[in-house]
C-alpha cells in the first residue's frame, strides 16, 4: 500500500517535467530543464497501468476541446485558411517526420557510443566525449538551427543535425549510467561462468540497463519535440510554423493553437515512451 | 570482444564437463600476479597443491591476495607468471571462457541475473555448452533437488522473491549445473544472517558428500574455515602462505603467531566443533522403563555405582535422568518428559555436548542415536580426554599434507615442487 502514493508522486513529477519541456519548446525557449534530465538517471519504480491510462485520456480529452472550439469559434478568414484540417494534419506530420528522424540518428549514434564508453580501453574518454555532448545541449537550440542552415542549405536537413546534436545527450549519457550501473559483481558471475564480454553484454549488462537507457529516450523524444518547433525558422516545416505565423501576423489563435498542438504533442510522444517503457521492462526487476 | 565463437567451442567443453562424475586435482605452480604500479606482487609465486575431491579453504586478513589466489584458477585475474595445472592438464594458455564453463563458481550472495528465472539461471552453463532441452529441464529439476528447493515451487521465481539464503544455493546450483568437476566459491556464505550461514553451511557439507568435487572457498571467518575445509591455507599479504594443513592440526600446532591471533582465542574450544559425539566413546547407563518400580532401579543403580539411572520410553527415547536420591524418594518411575533433560544426537559435535553439559547440572549428557533412541552417556572428562588425544594426533599427522609454498622461501622446497608437478595428485590425503 506504501508504494501507490510514492509511485504516483513520481509519475507526477515527471508529467511536471515533461509539461515544463513541452512549455519551454511552445514559447520557443532554448535551454531545457535540468529536473527532466535528473529524472532521466533514476531508475523508474514499478508502475501500474492507471496513471498510463489516465495521462491518454486527458490528453485526447484536450485534442477533443480543441477540436470543438475549432469548428465552432469565430475565425477570420485568414485564421480559418490557417487552421484547416487538412494544413493542421500536414505540420503534424512534417513535425513528427523531423522527431522521428532525428531519434533515429541518435539512437543509431547514441546506444553504440554509450555502449563503446563503458568498456574496458575507452573508459577514459568517456568524460570528454561526454562534454562534448553536454555542449551540444548546452548550445542554445535556436542559435544551433540557425547557424547550421547558414551551412546546410536544405531547411530539414539543417534541422535534422542541429536536433541530433541537441537531444543526443540523454541518450548517450543514460546508455553509459545503465550499463555502469548494472551491478560489477553480476558481470563477473557471468565471466566467472565461462560467458564471453560479449555475451555478458548482450545477455546481462544491456538488458538490466533498459530501463534506464528507455528513459533517456523517452527524454530525448520530448526534447525533441518542442524542439523540432524551431524548424520553422530555417523553412524545415512542422508545428512550428503556427508559431512563426501567429507571431509574425499577430494571430493570436494560430500562435495558441501551434503551442497547445506542440505541448500536445510532446506529452502524446511521452506516454508512448512510458508505454514502451512499462512494457520493455525485464521481468524480475 | 574476443576470439572466441560459443558455437566452435561447445562441442570440446561439453565432452571434457560431462564425462567427469567428481573432483579434479588443481595445481598452482609459481603462480604470480603484479598489477603495473604497484611494487609488491598482490601475488608472489603461490605454489599449492588442491587435491581432487576435498576442500580445501583459503583464509586470511582482508588484502592478503587470497581471493586474487582463487579467481587465477579459474583465469578470471590471469597470473603474470606460473602455470596452472588443473587434473594434469596445463591450463595456463587455453582459452579462459571455455576453461571458466569447467569450473562452478559461486559469489557472493549468489550473483544470480535479477532478469532471469531461477531455472535460467541454473541452466545458463549448460545452454552455452549445447544441451538439449530436455536435459537441461531435468538437470535444473535435479540440481534444486540437491540444494534444498523444490523445483515445482522455485522453478520460476525471479531472484528477487527468493531469501537471501535461497538466492545461495540457487547460486551453488548453477556453479553444479554442467557437473564440473572443481567448484570456486568467493566468500559464498558472507551476505547472510548468522544462523542461515550456519544451515547453508551444514548443507554445503551435505552435497559435498555427495557430489565429492573439488571446491575451493575463501573466507575471512576461520571457524568457518575449520568447520567447511578438509584442508585450510592460511595466507599473508601477498599471499605468503603461513600454514597449509588440516583444521586440527592448525588448531593444534599453529606455525607462527600470526596464525594463533587468526585462529583467535579458544583454539582447543575450537577443536571440539571438529569432533563428533559417534566418535568419542559413550559410558553405559541403568536404563529403566517408564512407570516402572522405582525401588528396583534404584536397586541396580547402586550395584553398577551410579549415580543415576536413565528412564526411557517404549521406544527407547530417554525422558528423564534422576539420580539415586531422587529414585529413592519415588515409588514409581516418571512418565513426563522432564523439559531440562541433558541430551544430545550422536550427530552433534563435541563442542555441542559441552555446552548442554554446562547447562545442565549433571556434568554429563546423553547421547541419542537414530530415532532418538538412547545409546549411552557422554561426561566431562570423556570431553577432555578427546581434546588430548587430538592434540595428540593431529600433531603427529604432518607427511601426508599437500604442497603449499611461496617460490624463494626454502631452496629445497623446489625440488618438492618438480616432483609435484609430475604427479599433482600424488599426496592427496586418504581417508
Amino acid at each position: 500500500m506504501t508504494e501507490r502514493p510514492t509511485t504516483d508522486t513520481a509519475a507526477q513529477a515527471t508529467d511536471d517535467a515533461a509539461i515544463d519541456a513541452a512549455a519551454d519548446a511552445a514559447a520557443a525557449a532554448g535551454s531545457t530543464d535540468a529536473t527532466d534530465a535528473a529524472d532521466a538517471d533514476r531508475a523508474p519504480a514499478p508502475r501500474p497501468w492507471r496513471p498510463l491510462i489516465v495521462q491518454i485520456l486527458v490528453l485526447l480529452a484536450i485534442l477533443v476541446v480543441y477540436g470543438a472550439w475549432l469548428m465552432l469559434a469565430p475565425l477570420t478568414a485568414t485564421e480559418r485558411n490557417t487552421l484547416n484540417p487538412s494544413t493542421i494534419l500536414e505540420l503534424t506530420g512534417q513535425h513528427l517526420a523531423l522527431t522521428l528522424v532525428a531519434t533515429v540518428i541518435v539512437l543509431v549514434i547514441g546506444v553504440p557510443l554509450g555502449i563503446l564508453l563503458t568498456r574496458g580501453p575507452f573508459r577514459k574518454i568517456a568524460e570528454p566525449v561526454l562534454a562534448v555532448a553536454n555542449f551540444g545541449q548546452a548550445a542554445p537550440a535556436v542559435g544551433l538551427i540557425v547557424l547550421l542552415a547558414a551551412f546546410v542549405p536544405n531547411g530539414f536537413q539543417a534541422s535534422i543535425i542541429a536536433l541530433v546534436l541537441y537531444a543526443i545527450l540523454p541518450v548517450l549519457r543514460n546508455t553509459m549510467i545503465g550499463v555502469r550501473g548494472v551491478d560489477q559483481r553480476l558481470v563477473e558471475a557471468g565471466r566467472g561462468m565461462g560467458m564471453t564480454a560479449f555475451a555478458v553484454l548482450l545477455r546481462v549488462e544491456l538488458p538490466l540497463a533498459v530501463p534506464v537507457m528507455l528513459s533517456g529516450v523517452r527524454t530525448a523524444l520530448v526534447l525533441l519535440v518542442g524542439t523540432a518547433s524551431l524548424a520553422a525558422f530555417v523553412n524545415g516545416g512542422g508545428l512550428g510554423l503556427l508559431i512563426t505565423t501567429g507571431i509574425n501576423l499577430y494571430l493570436f489563435k494560430v500562435l495558441i493553437s501551434g503551442a497547445l498542438l506542440v505541448a500536445v504533442l510532446a506529452l502524446i510522444v511521452d506516454w508512448a515512451g512510458r508505454v514502451v517503457e512499462h512494457v520493455a521492462r525485464p521481468k524480475g526487476l | 570482444m574476443t576470439d572466441s565463437d560459443p558455437r566452435t567451442q561447445t562441442t570440446a567443453a561439453a565432452e571434457s564437463a560431462s564425462g567427469v562424475a567428481s573432483g579434479r586435482s588443481i595445481f598452482l605452480d609459481a603462480v604470480t600476479k603484479r598489477y603495473p604500479g604497484q611494487k609488491r606482487p598482490a601475488v608472489d609465486g603461490v605454489t599449492l597443491e588442491i587435491p581432487e575431491g576435498q576442500v580445501v579453504m583459503l583464509v586470511g586478513p582482508s588484502g592478503c591476495g587470497k581471493t586474487t589466489t582463487l579467481k587465477m584458477i579459474n583465469r578470471l585475474i590471469e597470473p603474470t607468471e606460473g602455470r596452472i595445472v588443473l587434473g594434469g592438464e596445463d591450463v595456463t594458455t587455453i582459452n579462459g571462457d571455455e576453461l571458466r564453463r569447467r569450473i562452478g563458481y559461486v559469489i557472493q550472495a549468489g550473483g544470480l541475473f535479477p532478469h532471469m528465472t531461477v531455472a535460467q539461471n541454473v541452466a545458463l552453463v549448460p545452454k552455452m555448452l549445447g544441451w538439449d532441452k530436455a536435459r537441461i529441464a531435468e538437470r535444473v529439476e535435479e540440481l534444486l533437488e540437491l540444494v534444498g528447493l523444490d523445483p515445482d515451487v522455485y522453478r520460476s521465481r525471479f531472484p528477487k522473491e527468493l531469501s537471501g539464503g535461497q538466492q545461495q544455493r540457487v547460486g551453488v546450483a548453477r556453479a553444479l549445473a554442467a557437473d564440473p568437476p572443481v567448484l570456486l566459491m568467493d566468500e559464498p556464505f558472507g551476505a547472510v544472517d548468522p544462523i542461515t550461514r550456519q544451515r547453508l553451511q551444514d548443507e554445503l557439507i551435505r552435497i559435498q558428500q555427495e557430489v565429492r568435487k573439488t571446491m575451493v572457498i575463501v573466507t575471512h571467518d576461520f571457524d568457518e574455515a575449520v568447520k567447511l575445509g578438509d584442508w585450510i591455507v592460511v595466507f599473508r599479504e601477498g599471499a605468503q602462505i603461513v600454514q597449509y594443513d588440516t583444521p586440527e592440526r592448525i588448531l593444534a600446532e599453529p606455525a607462527d603467531e600470526f596464525v594463533e591471533n587468526f585462529i583467535g582465542s579458544g583454539a582447543a574450544l575450537k577443536q571440539l566443533g571438529l569432533r563428533r559425539v559417534r566418535e568419542v566413546e559413550a559410558a553405559d547407563a541403568v536404563v529403566a522403563h517408564a512407570g516402572g518400580n522405582a525401588a528396583e532401579a534404584l536397586r541396580r543403580a547402586e550395584q553398577a555405582g551410579h549415580n543415576h539411572a536413565v528412564v526411557v520410553d517404549e521406544r527407547g527415547r530417554p525422558i528423564s535422568w534422576p539420580s539415586r536420591r531422587e529414585l529413592s524418594r519415588m515409588t514409581r518411575l516418571p512418565t513426563e518428559l522432564d523439559p531440562a533433560l541433558p541430551v544430545v544426537g550422536s550427530g552433534a559435535t563435541l563442542n555441542d555436548a559441552l555446552d548442554t553439559m554446562l547447562v545442565s547440572s549433571a556434568g554429563a549428557t546423553l547421547v541419542t542415536g537414530r530415532g532418538g533412541v538412547f545409546e549411552g552417556v557422554v561426561d566431562v572428562e570423556t570431553i577432555m580426554d578427546a581434546i588430548t588425544m587430538a592434540r595428540q594426533s593431529a600433531a603427529e599427522r604432518s607427511s601426508e599434507a599437500p604442497v603449499g609454498t611461496n617460490t624463494g622461501a626454502v631452496d629445497v622446497v623446489i625440488d618438492d615442487e618438480g616432483a609435484a608437478v609430475t604427479s599433482p595428485q600424488g599426496s592427496a590425503r586418504d581417508d
